[in-house]
């Protein structure tokens, strides 16, 4: 074998000159090109993305406070994770937000878009009101929600007062803290709405006529033509809403001063993770809390599939 | 079946067709059914009603006096228009700097974003190589990582290079591409037939001419639209800011706004507002300059090609 090896090397190189150098060296130089151009995004991707992720997996099993070189503690912060009560309140709330606020951006955003997808006036007029807060800063968002939530003297109790209800303490009250967080989610829904919009565009005209020659009426046709026909538009925009709304920080960060009150009713996982992070400085610990967050987000986005495996429709 | 289609579409509606059963005329169009129509205008009123009312609120807000801020019922139109409530924010913290900093901050991101994304998109969609399918995997795998997870490592990189209370861990990420900006890109290099690329390539253009003079001012509507996120993420941005600047000169709106309202509370609202007023209305600017390109852009990255 090891005799032979340099006999065979040389043979290999004799074939290669004579049957393809043209084509290797031309695959060659295609690589060089290609490797070339996206070579920005290769460099960002080691130095700012693999990097950093295989580093925080090995932050999450040390201590960690930045002063100091990490040591290694094994699965210690899980264990901590496992008992901390915060981190159980941080966890439930962010799931408490992230499935309610998905869920009625999807139904309000689909909505909002089938009543523009119609022969009407005003369309664009419409479209722009509902569009704008969406490129609105998330900080300007979270100042003008927090003084409509002001209790005393704010709009949203003033119209409650107006219908004849006693409107609660919204962000002072821990059980509407939360509700209040979605009700904010709600004015961002353009982005979705626009994409609904277009998805809805694109269903067939000929396929609703067809239902509607068979007799289907506009509720039937909405239930079996338009949603499965949108349907893998909507799991697209509700996975990425969920995933946002999994990561919520700014919100809370700008309107409780990052402290998740009351009651920490608002602390969510985001939020504690930068507190045990840049308050504390327990680098590792709130590595393990960003790795149970991204199993959250993995679990949560594998169940949303599961769920809706058999009502989505991709096309024939 | 297809007579009968055909029979729909020819035929007045009022023409009744087969099995049609009575809510159906409803649904045929608005502007035939006045009810219908009445109903649609009413629920789009009340929603548009509703998502103005903040705006509303914001600019009522940030003209107040202090005795009409916290009055109830609350006062919608104030009795002096407080113009100085703009002038107080000047006053009290370094808002033109602010202003200055984010202004550096988008403009150096909104160009490192537009050199970087479509020179990387150019490689993904008009050139043929090993690996390149593979690595565009990676890329969409990566858009669905979440940002949290790496935030803690990127710190330390960034502290070890020197980069804290710099603007460098804002800007230069930008200069490496982004992984949405990559796609959404793509899919417009992809549009140009390769035929136009092969000729210039025949006539021994260089790759990198080719991309500058054949490939860019074919996708320009798709780089502006590109740029114009990019402003606004920049521009809007909060959480980088809050854990790589630290010195308050350093500071960018959004970051000095947030600061402002924790420092200074309830009782200095009026002039807090004003200072958001004052965030908002550059984005709100650009809004309508370029709603059509906005438009275009948001509705393309949902539909995935």
């Amino acid at each position: 074998m090891t005799a032979l090896a340099p006999v065979q090397r040389s043979m290999r190189r004799a074939t290669a000159v004579h049957h393809s150098s043209g084509y290797r060296r031309r695959r060659r130089r295609a690589t060089f090109l290609g490797l070339a151009f996206v070579s920005p995004w290769l460099i960002g991707l080691l130095a700012f993305g693999v990097y950093p992720f295989v580093t925080s997996l090995f932050y999450s099993f040390t201590a960690y406070s930045t002063l100091e070189p990490p040591r290694w503690v094994g699965l210690a912060n899980y264990a901590q994770l496992a008992g901390d009560e915060r981190f159980a309140t941080a966890v439930s709330n962010s799931i408490f937000y992230a499935v309610l606020a998905v869920t009625l951006e999807t139904v309000a955003a689909l909505s909002l878009a089938m009543l523009l997808n119609q022969r009407i006036r005003l369309r664009a007029f419409f479209r722009t009101a509902f569009f704008l807060p969406s490129v609105t800063p998330v900080v300007a968002t979270a100042i003008i929600w927090l003084w409509m939530f002001n209790p005393r003297s704010g709009v949203v109790n003033s119209v409650l007062e107006a219908v004849g209800i006693d409107g609660p303490g919204w962000l002072a009250d821990p059980s509407w803290s939360k509700p209040a967080l979605v009700i904010m989610s709600l004015w961002r829904i353009g982005t979705a709405m626009l994409i609904y919009l277009a998805a809805l565009q694109d269903v067939p005209r000929d396929l609703l006529e067809a239902a509607e020659i068979d007799g289907a009426g506009a509720l039937r046709r909405m239930w079996h033509v338009v949603l499965p026909m949108v349907s893998p538009v909507m799991l697209f925009v509700g996975i990425t809403s969920l995933i946002n709304a999994l990561q919520l920080f700014t919100e809370v960060q700008v309107m409780t001063g990052g402290t998740g009150a009351p009651a920490d009713s608002t602390l969510m996982v985001a939020v504690y993770l930068w507190q045990t992070a840049f308050q504390n400085f327990n680098m590792g610990y709130a590595s393990a809390q960003a790795w149970v967050l991204l199993l959250l987000i993995m679990a949560l986005t594998v169940i949303t599939f599961r769920l809706s495996r058999r009502r989505i429709h991709y096309g024939d | 079946m297809t007579v009968r289609t055909l029979d729909a579409r020819d035929s007045p509606p009022a023409v009744p067709l087969g099995r049609r059963d009575p809510a159906e005329r409803r649904i045929r169009g608005v502007r035939r059914h006045p009810a219908r129509q009445v109903v649609v205008y009413a629920v789009l009123g009340v929603c548009a009603i509703g998502f103005l009312t903040p705006w509303a609120w914001m600019l009522s807000t940030s003209l107040k006096s202090p005795d009409e801020l916290a009055a109830w019922p609350p006062v919608w139109i104030p009795e002096r228009l407080r113009w100085d409530n703009f002038a107080e924010v000047f006053r009290q913290v370094p808002f033109l700097r602010y202003i200055g900093n984010t202004v550096i901050i988008t403009v150096s991101s909104v160009i490192g974003c537009v050199l970087s994304n479509t020179v990387v998109a150019y490689g993904f969609a008009c050139l043929r190589w090993p690996g390149r399918d593979i690595l565009f995997g990676v890329l969409i795998a990566t858009l669905m990582l979440p940002a949290f997870v790496t935030f803690i490592p990127l710190y330390t990189i960034f502290a070890q290079l020197g980069w804290i209370n710099t603007y460098l861990p804002l800007i230069v990420p930008t200069f490496l591409g982004n992984a949405f900006f990559v796609f959404l890109l793509r899919q417009f290099f992809r549009r140009i037939p390769p035929e136009l690329a092969d000729a210039a390539r025949i006539d021994g253009a260089s790759e990198v001419r080719i991309f500058l003079e054949v490939a860019l001012p074919l996708v320009r509507p798709a780089v502006v639209v590109v740029a114009l996120l990019q402003f606004i993420a920049s521009w809007n941005d909060f959480f980088g800011p809050l854990i790589y600047l630290s010195d308050s000169s350093k500071y960018t709106i959004s970051l000095g706004i947030a600061s402002m309202q924790s420092t200074y509370g309830f009782s200095n609202f009026s002039w807090i507002m004003a200072g958001t007023t004052m965030s908002v209305v550059p984005i709100v600017v650009l809004f309508f300059l370029a709603q059509k390109s906005l438009i275009e852009g948001v509705t393309l990255s949902g539909l995935k090609g």
